[in-house]
């Protein structure tokens, strides 16, 4: 074990951080979070500069037009990104991390030439309709439902927290083609152009009051069989081999704002008096804080393990199960340590009274769906407790 | 001993919690998160017609109230409920009993002051360690704050706290204030964190995955049972308080007085917590409740003391 980069490694980050000094003057302010014509602009250009210098598709293999770098590459090119300020994968990150994986691991040839260049250009947003309302956590139960008609897949039923729905040009949409085979036996995985007719997006607020997802309404929706990847009935299977992708990187980018948060909230407590002294003055508010940084370097080091172990074996194994239980609930702490620590300028959503107190606040709600969003922690236990330890399964 | 509400104290609590049933159903919550949170005077009127505010002239003492702000805090009541009822009973501020005047009270705090329903008040008290002033609602120099936490609540921040005002309460008199304010506080953090549960439990018996209710699921199972077990420990603390308050319990005031707002505290942003995760990706949203008792709980918490000022202040005792 070694924790060392290699040279060819410290050479990628040189480069990177060479071409991050040269590029992010030149990209604009990030738009206002509701302004989602603006803040699509901001992310599909951010795209262009990341293909036009090489950076696109930084996993993806090479033949696919990506960069084919190693976890390792990728986990610095997060790190970077982050720690310079570069703007986040934002709305392309269905089509980079989920649809494209998905596309180039079982997409026809004539479907990625045409779809990989528009999410590696930034051309083209995707997003990702697989939650219905009677189908969360158990997403096979899904129903939405799809007739076959000559060349055509006619769709009917609904879609709900479908993230950026109300931006995207394409959305990997699983529907139900067989309604009699057993539940995992009959979906179908289907690229959906937004602009088909007869699909109407309502957006919802989220309890911050930002319309990031939409239901999506399928009133008999078109969509040519073309456009089916895999076999009808085998979406399923289909869905699960984009997991395979995920290669320990998923939260990099998080960690380093928690790591950010934690490091303000410090600076924060040192300025902060409450009764007389600073809130670091407060043994009991210093050792909440030193335990989260501790938690969070652990975390840091469990993602290097993760990486390191999808290098050399292809997959993540336990590390990737307990990985997101343990970071909602390190984030779930540092969200009520922040509130305690900022009292009543934890009431509102923007800065206050000159403080840098609305990142926290936001930060505090956002933590609140980290235990929901991509499989809840009461679901993410399951897989644990069943897969990993091989415990007898409830269903 | 016995420390379990009277027949009348269960009627009484089951009047209000009728009179919040029908008059402050979500519907109107949601209506007035619309409007910004501004308090409609009938609306107000209607609470103190009620007695919420004239509790303690009309007979009733402080284990009353308690029962009484529970049952306000289940409904999500807004408005300055406390601060209204302690300046009819502390200050026989005119027209706070009958619901004519609406008065505020605000706790000169570290890192802002802050002054909730700003824009309704008819007086506003500061607080402070000297005592209490009372002033006009317009005599701080604030900004408004454009998008509160909570929207029930709207806040203008104040940017500096000036001298002025009238000192109306100093000394062991402010001391007996604070402490009623801060006991009903915590007993609307106990009706917010049982109202939680009951959302969340209504939600677990219906809603189905994998072909079952999950609330059949353990973990939905154990989440629900966890929040009842600290609200039930914190309800005990709170009725404890307020008994004591009352003089007809054997412990310091003051020390139990603590105990019930640190516990409610917790126990309330807890249970909002929790409820929303039972909730699912439907608990992330605006429209389902759930948030809107994780919201009141934070902004709750931080009246008259947060659980961490109070466990301070028990820890100093020790
Ligand atoms: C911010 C956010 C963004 C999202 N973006 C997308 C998106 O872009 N596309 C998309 O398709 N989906 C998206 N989702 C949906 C997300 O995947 C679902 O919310 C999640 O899978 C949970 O499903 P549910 O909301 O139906 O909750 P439910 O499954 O109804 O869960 C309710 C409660 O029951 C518990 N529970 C359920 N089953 C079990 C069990 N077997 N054992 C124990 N407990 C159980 C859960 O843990 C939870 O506490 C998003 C969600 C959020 C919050």
């Amino acid at each position: 074990m070694d924790l060392r980069y290699t040279d060819s490694e410290l050479a990628f980050r040189e480069e990177l951080r060479a071409w991050l000094r040269e590029v992010l003057p030149s990209v604009p302010p990030e738009p206002h979070r509701n302004d989602w014509e603006g803040r699509r602009a901001w992310d599909t250009g951010w795209q262009r500069m990341l293909f036009d210098a090489g950076y696109a598709g930084i996993n993806w293999p090479k033949e696919f037009g990506g960069r084919g770098a190693t976890p390792t590459e990728h986990l610095i090119f997060l790190e970077e990104t982050e720690r310079m300020r570069a703007p986040y994968v934002g709305m392309n990150f269905v089509g980079l991390l989920h649809a494209g994986p998905t596309l180039i691991a079982e997409a026809t040839d004539e479907q990625k030439a045409y779809h990989l260049p528009g999410i590696l250009k930034g051309e083209h947003v995707w997003c990702q309709g697989f939650s219905e309302p009677g189908a969360g956590s158990d997403l096979a139960s899904l129903r939405c439902r799809a007739f076959r008609d000559g060349d055509d897949y006619v769709i009917s039923g609904s879609k709900i927290w479908t993230s950026f729905g109300h931006t995207a040009d394409y959305c990997e949409m699983l529907v139900r083609t067989d309604p009699d085979a057993p539940k995992h036996k009959g979906i179908t995985w289907l690229i959906l152009p937004m602009k088909a007719a007869g699909i109407d997006i309502r957006p919802l607020r989220t309890m911050e009051g930002s319309t990031e997802f939409c239901e999506v309404y399928f009133d008999e929706v078109r969509v040519p069989v073309k456009n089916r990847v895999g076999d009808e009935n085998d979406g399923w299977r289909v869905t699960m081999v984009t997991l395979a992708f995920e290669r320990g990187t998923a939260f990099v980018s998080e960690m380093l704002q928690s790591m950010e948060l934690v490091r303000d909230l410090t600076d924060l407590a040192k300025k902060v008096t409450r009764h007389g002294s600073t809130a670091w003055e407060d043994a009991g508010l210093r050792r909440d804080l030193a335990h989260l940084s501790g938690e969070l370097d652990a975390l840091w080091a469990l993602t290097k393990r993760n990486i390191s172990e999808a290098q050399r074996k292809g997959l993540v194994g336990a590390g990737g199960n307990v990985f997101k239980v343990a970071y909602t609930d390190l984030r779930q702490k540092l969200g009520d340590i922040s509130m305690r620590l900022l009292d009543r300028a934890s009431l509102s959503l923007d800065d206050m009274s000159g403080l840098p107190t609305g990142k926290h606040v936001k930060g505090r709600i956002h933590a609140l769906s980290i235990g929901i969003a991509a499989g809840t922690s009461q679901v993410q236990k399951n897989i644990v407790s069943e897969r990993v330890l091989g415990l007898p399964k409830d269903r | 001993m016995d420390f379990w509400p009277t027949d009348d104290q269960l009627a009484l609590q089951e009047g209000v919690r009728s009179f919040c049933q029908g008059r402050f159903p979500f519907d109107t919550l949601h209506e007035i998160e619309a409007a910004n949170g501004r308090i409609e005077r009938s609306a107000w009127k209607d609470i103190a017609d009620m007695g919420v505010f004239s509790l303690r002239n009309d007979g009733f003492g402080v284990s009353d109230a308690a029962l009484v702000f529970e049952e306000l805090g289940r409904a999500l009541v807004p408005g300055p409920l406390v601060a209204t009822y302690l300046a009819a009973t502390h200050l026989s501020e005119a027209g706070a009993a009958s619901g004519d005047t609406i008065v505020g009270l605000s706790e000169v705090a570290e890192p802002v002051t802050v002054i909730e329903h700003a824009d309704d008040l008819d007086v506003l008290l500061l607080l402070d360690s000297s005592g209490l002033r009372r002033m006009a609602p317009d005599a701080l120099p604030t900004d408004k704050v454009e998008r509160p936490v909570e929207p029930l609540t709207p806040l203008r921040v104040a940017h500096a706290v000036t001298a002025g005002g009238e000192l109306v309460l100093s000394g062991d008199a402010a001391r007996a204030l604070r402490l009623e304010g801060t006991l009903l506080t915590a007993a609307m953090q106990v009706g917010v964190a049982f109202a939680s549960i009951d959302l969340a439990v209504e939600y677990a018996k219906g809603r189905e995955q994998f072909g079952r209710p999950i609330g059949q699921f353990q973990a939905v199972k154990h989440m629900c049972a966890d929040m009842l077990t600290r609200a039930e420990v914190a309800r005990s603390a709170m009725y404890a308080a307020a008994v004591n308050l009352e003089g007809k319990g054997e412990d310091d005031a003051e020390h139990t007085v603590r105990v019930a707002k640190m516990l409610a505290g917790d126990a309330a942003i807890f249970c909002g917590k929790t409820g929303i995760q039972v909730h699912g990706g439907m608990g992330f949203t605006w429209e389902v409740n759930a948030q809107r008792y994780w919201k009141r709980a934070t902004v709750l918490d931080t009246h008259f003391g947060n659980s961490d000022d109070h466990a301070d202040a028990i820890a100093a005792a020790m």
